[in-house]
């Protein structure tokens, strides 16, 4: 039964990749296509937060500040520093995320529970409020403008189809990366952090040092996902790094169903399409988006995923249904 | 005989409330002790201290002749100390051979393996399965370890503990809230155990005390009593009069 459902995985991933390999080519309009490549590096952000919240039990509000610290990092050595190479600003994205984490780490991770979340809070005002008041480094309110999507190698991929495939090929390997993680003897200790920290230590493992290794790796796909979204937009601004966007990231992850990974693909899908569906159709459309995040919360508690799985489970009957405890003992 | 655990005038301190006053007692390799004493004598707390999980105020705890008092709790793990819980302490969402491969990696290098899935590790996942074997949970082996029932839950925590191959296993209230046939497995699976490792119990039914250890403690109000075989705390008249009620 086992290998069976994991066929059902690789057919779904397969069905989900070739998609999104012919979606340029479709006749998908341009607009569409920029969309769903904000849906990748949005997707890309949310798993690197699903790794704290999901699988290590950090409930972080400061993930917009690495995403920003990478975004800003490959804007600044770009316009200053003339450092265009695609591969350097990769590594920038993910020395700035793992750097800015790193700091971070030493000073929320002193705090459990509440407390972390508003430490986290309070970091990522620090990180807006740099990028907004250092006008000298950051621009301020204008941000930094005059870079562009650098070429991968001998690709010229600054046209919009191009940099979604270099955005779906990141996606595809972070994802592969994440989930290695997690299955990995590594990823049953950060579980198990998640679980009973007390009695991780009476194992003998050093809580706090796997908490901090979670959020360096966090950080830095973050810092990763910060980049390609400076190169998306070829801007940077105070709005990659604020409060408002790490709350939209841990409602992605909420959507998506904490701890499911696949899930933010379909999280930040929702999330892009319909703030920008539902801004052409009214004004009030954060009203009616606020709606929506409601009832998927009030009746999907577990995430577009846990709904997804749940239909699978009644379309199959009985057949495959989880055993009931109550029967085996 | 060598020392395993050695309290040099352990205090401990909550504000004002002094829950453990000048306790000091040794206990040799490979022996099983009990520690009794009325409710809020201090044990648990004791246990806190002698684990790290608690900073004593003033006072020594030596591990295998260390000095461990300032110690942090994983560390002292590491050194060969393990423990279970008053409160069954488990991971709940993970299931129950997840919880045993935890505590068995905890000694080994590839707990920092964040590359390869935990499926390369047959050798441990059948480490695992034999440890519940030992006490007929194979068959649990898949199961959450929210679903399982309460005995069985005390019996994982044990052999997460014991599969650790402590040098020291602390078991605090290892039969408590279980009815009896259980508690007796409970006491079996210790009693069956012959690698040697020193045992340090609390434990409220007299009848488990008496079966299991070889020395008592007798802690009252914070501190020690009465400390020596089981012959000499029965005999006791100090102990009779506080503790026992003269039952014995």
């Amino acid at each position: 039964m086992i290998a069976r459902a994991s066929w059902k995985w690789v057919a779904v991933a397969a069905i989900g990749l070739v998609i999104g390999l012919v979606l340029p080519r479709a006749g998908v309009p341009t607009f569409y296509i920029s969309l769903f490549t904000q849906t990748w590096i949005y997707a890309i952000v949310a798993m690197s937060l699903d790794l704290l919240v999901g699988f290590t039990g950090l409930v972080s509000f400061a993930q917009s500040a690495f995403f920003g610290a990478g975004a800003y990092g490959v804007a600044i050595a770009a316009t200053r520093f003339a450092h265009t190479d695609f591969l350097t600003g990769i590594i920038i994205g993910l020395l700035a995320g793992a750097f800015v984490a790193a700091i971070f780490g030493l000073v929320a991770l002193r705090a459990e529970g509440v407390g972390f979340i508003i430490i986290t809070i309070a970091l990522n005002q620090i990180m807006w409020g740099l990028a907004y008041q250092w006008v000298s480094m950051s621009g301020g309110d204008n941000g930094i403008t005059g870079f562009i999507r650098p070429k991968v190698g001998p690709f010229d991929v600054s046209s919009n189809a191009g940099f979604y495939y270099v955005c779906l090929v990141f996606l595809i390997v972070i994802l592969a990366l994440l989930v290695a993680i997690t299955r990995s003897p590594f990823g049953l200790v950060l579980r198990g952090v998640r679980e009973t920290p007390r009695r991780m230590r009476a194992l003998g493992y050093n809580v706090w040092l796997y908490r901090y290794l979670a959020m360096l790796i966090a950080g830095a796909v973050a810092g990763v996902a910060g980049v390609l979204f400076a190169w998306y937009n070829q801007f940077v601004g105070p709005g990659d790094l604020d409060l408002t966007l790490s709350t939209q990231l841990l409602i992605i992850v909420i959507l998506g169903g904490i701890g499911s990974l696949y899930g933010q693909i379909l999280g930040a899908g929702i999330v892009v399409f319909l703030s920008n569906g539902l801004s052409a159709l009214t004004q009030r459309w954060e009203l009616i988006l606020g709606a929506i995040y409601f009832i998927i919360v009030m009746y999907a508690p577990d995430g577009l995923m846990g709904v997804g799985n749940r239909i699978a489970r009644r379309m199959q009957g009985q057949r495959t249904a989880p055993p009931l405890i109550e029967d085996q003992v | 005989m060598s020392e395993c655990l050695a309290l040099l005038n352990v205090h401990k301190r909550f504000g004002s409330l002094r829950v453990l006053e000048d306790v000091c007692f040794t206990v040799a390799a490979g022996e099983r002790r009990g520690i009794i004493g009325p409710n809020g004598a201090g044990k648990s707390t004791l246990f806190n201290i002698i684990s790290g999980e608690l900073k004593l105020t003033s006072g020594t705890v030596q591990l295998l002749g260390r000095d461990v008092s300032r110690m942090p709790a994983h560390s002292r793990a590491r050194m060969g100390l393990s423990r279970t819980f008053q409160t069954t302490t488990l991971f709940p969402k993970l299931t129950v051979i997840e919880n045993l491969m935890l505590a068995l990696q905890a000694g080994s290098a590839d707990r920092f393996q964040c590359i390869l899935p935990r499926s390369r590790y047959r050798d441990r996942h059948d480490q695992a399965l034999e440890l519940l074997g030992r006490v007929g949970l194979e068959t649990r082996a898949d199961l959450v370890v929210d679903a399982l029932g309460y005995g069985e839950k005390r019996q994982v925590e044990i052999l997460m503990a014991i599969a650790q191959r402590p040098k020291l296993l602390l078991l605090d209230e290892p039969t408590a809230g279980l009815p009896q046939s259980d508690a007796s497995l409970v006491t079996e699976m210790l009693k069956r155990d012959k690698s040697g490792m020193t045992m340090v119990l609390i434990e409220h039914d007299m009848s488990v005390v008496f079966d299991v250890v070889e020395r008592l403690t007798v802690l009252h109000y914070g501190r020690v009593i009465a400390d020596g075989t089981l012959e000499e705390i029965r005999a006791d008249a100090n102990v009779q009069e506080i503790y026992l009620g003269g039952k014995l």
